[in-house]
């Protein structure tokens, strides 16, 4: 049973603030570049401490990208900073040809991903940028689960050599993994040991995991909790290792079920070791404006549809 | 000083290598890249400080972006022409396992390609972040990009357009192939450009217009300008007037050839009108 401390709680783009304002002490190759959301972005105070290494781009996003991507000529590590919709849908040719193809050593910092965004509404609320990016040949796709791990997986991104996707949100979300944490890109972090159930989550559904997680072994079901924070490149052993384990896995994330996290993981078990698998994620459909709650529950990724989705997969071994 | 008639020398044959490159694979954009032969003549072997033992980032020289990758073949030609790799290599343009992509890429480590190109509009914002990357390394060269005039049809050329007056982008010296040709014909009749000195102009850039860029002393005298007008705040746009399939005559003033190769006969036709001045690859 971990327990989670509901009083602490912080966003994950304050993570990815906090980890611009570390990266501007320790690397001065880093520079950031924003389409007028610094507030939404948490930069305010990269900006102060290095007036000389921001770049406002105003509301354009694609150029944005191609800037960045240019920035990297002459060594800069150059974070692009926008809503997630902005930027990877809106910009994704530009993504694929300056930065992608042209193996540009480029961040990508998305903020405000999924549905927990709230009321501005589906056209916000992008559930299709995992998909997008991981598609591309040579991006790292990484969705920390709180404001400790954004921290840290901002600085793994600038100390990572090639194009990285890094999708975080807009709410306070509580906080549980260590502040010190050694944040290695691609190593999955398991989280609590399991024999009946394995359960893969990433990004703000990691903490529905763990309190699944609870519930299932108050029904006395030990489930084993996966945080992969990096969907691409997969922690492929990490999964296999977890599923001979259990025989059955439940996948979690705020995302379509359709090219995420659960695709990937269906793939790689497909191949490796088949076992019956559940996809807690949105049901090949937009959001709508509500309250984060409201939405999770609405879209069924709220702890309770894990547990069901564990009962059935456990129920199909 | 300049030495016009060897420049021209090198003109005539890679005008050659276009028609030969295109020719040889049944494929490629023949129109534009002749039209341009002048420019990419006079940026490598005249006024870029450039090194042709390539390096990526580029710190220390002067640097070129081409967002119009479609013409291809003449980057390619003046690249391996100065140096840049082989001109045996010129033969496998469009081949498959070639480095010479039909449009230029990073991905298979050609020298003297800094990024990918071919979907439109996207190289000015590439140059200008490579120019503002080289104001933080204190680098004084300077960056120069290539835009087709169709190419203006993208928002993002507008975009970009506007942050390089914001922010005083004044170390790039952008040019627009003004040849009013685009794929589906001219492009007063496909899009209209308007005003597009007046257009520059009010988006905050240091314009000025080479009437002739076939012209190699006009050209080479509004590069000179165009380089006197940097650091003083402002991006610098050249307008260059340019026929597209300048040099072969069949070719001359039409968007037929855009991107259409010579047949075997067209070939030897074009070729006829061109002197070989360096020895075909």
């Amino acid at each position: 049973m971990i327990k989670i401390d509901y009083s602490n709680q912080k966003d994950t783009r304050s993570g990815f603030g906090a980890g611009m304002v570390e990266l501007g002490k320790t690397n001065p190759d880093v520079v950031a570049l924003c389409a007028d959301l610094i507030g939404s972005l948490k930069l305010d105070k990269f900006i102060e401490n290095h007036p000389e290494r921001f770049f406002q781009c105003g509301i354009a996003e694609a150029n944005m990208i191609g800037i960045a991507a240019g920035l990297t000529i002459g060594g800069k590590i150059p974070f692009a900073s926008t809503f997630a919709n902005f930027a990877t849908g809106r910009v994704y040719d530009q993504i694929r040809q300056s930065v992608a193809y042209s193996g540009k050593n480029v961040k990508i910092a998305a903020s405000h991903a999924g549905l927990t965004l709230g009321e501005d509404g589906a056209t916000h609320q992008i559930l299709e940028d995992i998909g997008l990016m991981q598609m591309l040949p040579g991006f790292t796709v990484i969705n920390p689960c709180d404001y400790n791990q954004t921290k840290a997986a901002t600085i793994a991104a600038a100390n990572h050599q090639g194009p990285v996707y890094l999708r975080f949100g807009r709410p306070k979300w509580p906080v549980f993994t260590p502040e010190d944490q050694e944040f290695v890109i691609g190593k999955a972090w398991k989280i609590s040991e399991g024999k009946d159930v394995s359960i893969f989550a990433t990004g703000h559904m990691v903490v529905k995991a763990i309190e699944a997680a609870n519930q299932l072994e108050e029904q006395g079901i030990s489930a084993e909790v996966i945080n992969i924070h990096t969907i691409k490149p997969l922690d492929r052993e990490a999964v296999i290792e977890s599923v001979r384990k259990t025989g059955c896995a439940v996948t979690a994330e705020e995302h379509q079920r359709l090219g995420g996290l659960g695709s990937a993981i269906a793939q790689v078990l497909a191949e490796e070791h088949p076992v019956p698998l559940s996809f807690v994620a949105v049901q090949d459909s937009f959001g709508e404006s509500g309250t984060t709650e409201q939405l999770l529950t609405k879209y069924g990724l709220q702890a309770s549809n894990i547990v069901e989705a564990a009962r059935s997969v456990i129920s199909r071994k | 000083m300049a030495d016009i008639q060897q420049l021209e020398r090198i003109c005539s044959q890679v005008r050659r290598d276009i028609i030969r490159e295109t020719h040889a694979c049944q494929s490629g954009h023949p129109g534009g890249s002749l039209g341009c032969t002048e420019f990419f003549v006079a940026l490598y072997f005249e006024v870029m400080q450039h090194s042709p033992d390539f390096s990526m980032d580029g710190q220390g020289e002067d640097l070129f972006f081409l967002s119009n990758g479609h013409i291809s073949p003449v980057w390619y030609s003046v690249l391996a022409r100065s140096g840049y790799f082989p001109v045996s290599e010129l033969a496998t343009f469009r081949r498959l396992d070639s480095r010479l992509q039909g449009h230029p890429a990073t991905h298979e480590h050609l020298p003297g390609i800094r990024v990918a190109s071919g979907s439109l509009g996207q190289g000015m914002s590439v140059a200008i972040g490579a120019a503002l990357t080289k104001k933080l390394n204190g680098d004084d060269h300077l960056v120069y990009s290539l835009h087709g005039d169709g190419e203006l049809d993208e928002g993002q050329i507008w975009e970009a357009a506007m942050f390089a007056a914001h922010h005083k982008v004044d170390n790039l010296i952008s040019t627009v192939d003004l040849n009013g040709q685009q794929i589906d014909g001219p492009t007063e009749k496909v899009m209209s450009l308007g005003n597009v000195r007046a257009k520059w102009e009010a988006f905050g850039w240091d314009v000025i217009e080479c009437a002739d860029g076939n012209n190699m002393a006009q050209l080479l005298a509004s590069l000179a300008d165009a380089k006197t007008r940097t650091g003083k705040g402002k991006p610098v746009m050249i307008l260059m007037h340019t026929a597209m399939g300048k040099g072969v005559d069949f070719m001359e003033g039409t968007h037929h050839w855009h991107g259409v190769a010579p047949n075997d006969e067209q070939k030897e036709k074009a070729l006829a009108q061109l002197e070989e001045t360096l020895g075909d690859y």
